[in-house]
């Protein structure tokens, strides 16, 4: 019954009329969605940048610090007192059958020259799992293996900062550069992960074998000694019967008492970024929130701008009526502008909230992404708010009296 | 069979404590192909009596039968198709839509018909033909001169076949010669097409053009007879 050409062509034309006004009127919907599609942007981008920071730190991951020290008194803190070992570390990857692999690190600072370039990294001592732990690939070369760590060789496994740093333009493998003087053949290159969470270069890094790092580069206080454990559980679901299995494994191996504190802490670090994860979401969820407030007073602006339509277009709205018009034919007239305003105003909004969120991400350096998602929903928003604002305004048009309406001057 | 029907028809506004009686009891009728001017001081009635008429009001008291149908019990939307249907109305201040071509006026009346469109254009250029405007289609108001102005109106009109026209003070804001030339659209139009003209105007110059006039005054209908000028001729 709706005839929807003819009353688009009318809305149209009213609109057109008053180009000015429209315009004005459009503008509060084109800024409501500019800005709304911004922040999303703005969100979703810093949320996919932690997601990806997540999966790059590897999945299900556990992390075991050893204890704190007590010193006259004053407890100093988890990591402070060394107790875990590379056969902690092996007891728990065999015995804990939640735990998919284990890897000690044994980690330190160190100046590394190749010829006549030098860099200082952090050197970690570990094991064949690590990469398998934290899902992470080489770029070329090979891992060091089982019987490297056993025989205590010098190779090394190099992230790709260093490699920029050292090398240059030049083919790292095989080459021997000198660790806290020690020499160390590059046996591979690690795949570029990233920042990572805390804002960290991932990338650099050196890896050795566990063995190497304490014999040659860090030294230990007792047999085996490691600083940190890492730990990669079988499954997201097996992340907590993980952590008792290795509370128990832990407690038995260091000979702690019942009632007795634990000499180490077990963190679930994919829980900690999912929290960020998930905090980035709800900031997210309130940047659009408050941004649609923005959208809302646009279909306010809407509402208003076509009350004062309708008190100046009483006649025609009585001439309408007289000649035949029903109740819905005048109200779909005033909504179909509302809309029209509206939807107009959305398009020019989305774009925009893409000129503006890449202009933020330009500018401010953060990651801006506009998903389709986003787009989609703040323009059917936009109609949303044009029918809902017109929709009184078309009502009271509708209840006007024929008489009054054609008398009105 | 009578065309209209007005059966005691009073109409009763209630301003705060005070009741006007607008109508008081009026009942006439007028068949098919008649042209009745309709006449009296401001605050006679015949504006009210003439919305009634045109379904634009409702009476309090009385029936109104439009072609034998009851319209005082109507709905707004039914009184709306009854009037695009069965009733076109002329203005004196013309009522077109601002802004909006010649054509496009006189479409409107199909539009909330729901003729399609391409049945529309071909019909209105048919009206604007009739009433002499068949090369100002694409003009808009403000670009007629008032006659011409007027006869899109009446296009607009005619363009349903609606068997009754309503014009209410036509030529009220038109010269002489230009008030002739449409009342002489309206003779032709009430002679050739038989469409029934009901003419308001307090001008009797203009009621001359009419066979039948209707005095009002008070609420009441105080006379109703063939016009002055038809009864001379009829007893000369």
């Amino acid at each position: 019954m709706v005839n929807l050409p003819f009353t688009a062509a009318l809305a149209f034309r009213t609109l057109r009329v008053n180009k000015m006004r429209s315009l004005l009127t459009m503008l509060g919907i084109i800024i409501g969605v500019g800005a709304v599609i911004a922040m999303l942007a703005v969100g979703t981008g810093a949320t996919q940048q932690i997601t990806a920071q997540i999966s790059s730190m590897g999945s299900n991951l556990l992390i075991i610090l050893p204890g704190s020290t007590t010193s006259g008194g004053l407890r100093m803190g988890a990591g402070t007192q060394p107790t875990l070992t590379t056969f902690d570390s092996d007891a728990i990857e065999e015995d804990a059958p939640a735990v998919a692999a284990a890897a000690p690190v044994l980690s330190g600072s160190a100046q590394v020259i190749y010829g006549n370039q030098n860099w200082s990294t952090v050197v970690s001592g570990t094991t064949p799992s690590m990469l398998y732990v934290r899902d992470w690939q080489l770029a070329e070369g090979r891992p060091f293996s089982d019987a490297d760590v056993k025989n205590a060789t010098k190779v090394c496994l190099m992230g790709q900062t260093v490699v920029d740093n050292l090398f240059g333009g030049e083919d790292p493998l095989g080459k021997t550069v000198q660790i806290k003087g020690v020499p160390f053949q590059v046996i591979g290159v690690l795949a570029v992960k990233g920042q990572s969470v805390m804002g960290q270069d991932q990338d650099d890094t050196i890896y050795v074998p566990v063995t190497t790092a304490q014999r040659k580069l860090f030294g230990t206080a007792f047999p085996g000694m490691v600083r940190v454990i890492m730990i990669k559980a079988r499954s997201t679901a097996d992340l907590n019967a993980a952590q008792d299995q290795i509370n128990a494994l832990l407690r038995q191996r260091h000979h702690i008492m019942p009632g007795q504190d634990d000499d180490f802490t077990v963190r679930n670090l994919t829980q900690m970024m999912q929290a960020a994860e998930q905090s980035t979401k709800i900031m997210t969820l309130l940047l659009g929130a408050i941004a649609s407030v923005s959208l809302l007073v646009g279909g306010i602006g809407i509402m208003n701008i076509m009350l004062v339509s309708v008190t100046e277009r009483t006649r025609e709205i009585g001439i309408r009526m007289a000649i035949g018009a029903k109740t819905w034919d005048i109200r779909i007239q005033f909504i179909a502008e509302a809309l029209i305003m509206s939807l107009i105003g959305g398009i020019i909004g989305i774009a925009l909230g893409v000129a503006g969120s890449s202009a933020i991400s330009k500018i401010a350096g953060w990651p801006a992404v506009v998903s389709p998602f986003s787009a989609l929903l703040a323009f059917g928003f936009s109609g949303a708010v044009g029918i809902f604002f017109g929709f009184y305004p078309a009502y009271k048009a509708s209840l006007l009296d024929p008489i009054d309406a054609l008398r009105y001057e | 069979m009578a065309l209209i029907e007005a059966k005691s028809i009073s109409k009763v506004y209630t301003m705060g404590d005070i009741e006007v009686n607008a109508l008081k009891g009026v009942s006439l009728s007028i068949a098919k192909g008649e042209f009745v001017s309709v006449m009296g001081a401001s605050g006679s009635g015949k504006s009210t009596f003439m919305n009634i008429l045109g379904c634009l009001d409702k009476p309090t008291g009385g029936k109104y039968l439009l072609e034998d149908v009851d319209v005082s019990g109507m709905g707004r939307d039914e009184l709306a198709d009854i009037r695009n249907r069965k009733i076109g109305f002329v203005f004196q201040g013309f009522n077109l839509l601002p802004r909006t071509t010649a054509l496009e006026n006189v479409e409107l009346p199909m539009f909330y018909k729901g003729v399609p469109a391409k049945e529309r254009m071909g019909r209105a250029m048919e009206a604007l033909k009739k009433v002499g405007l068949e090369k100002r289609e694409m003009h808009y108001p403000n670009q007629l001169s008032g006659g011409q102005q007027q006869r899109v109106a009446i296009a607009r009109a005619l363009v349903n076949e609606a068997p009754i026209i309503l014009a209410d003070e036509p030529t009220g804001n038109l010269d002489t010669k230009t008030s002739v030339e449409i009342m002489e659209l309206f003779v032709e139009l009430n002679n050739t097409a038989g469409i029934t003209i009901i003419l308001v105007t307090h001008e009797p110059d203009i009621a001359e053009f009419s066979k039948r006039t209707i005095k009002f005054l008070d609420g009441r209908v105080i006379s109703d007879e063939m016009t002055a000028s038809r009864r001379a001729r009829a007893n000369g």
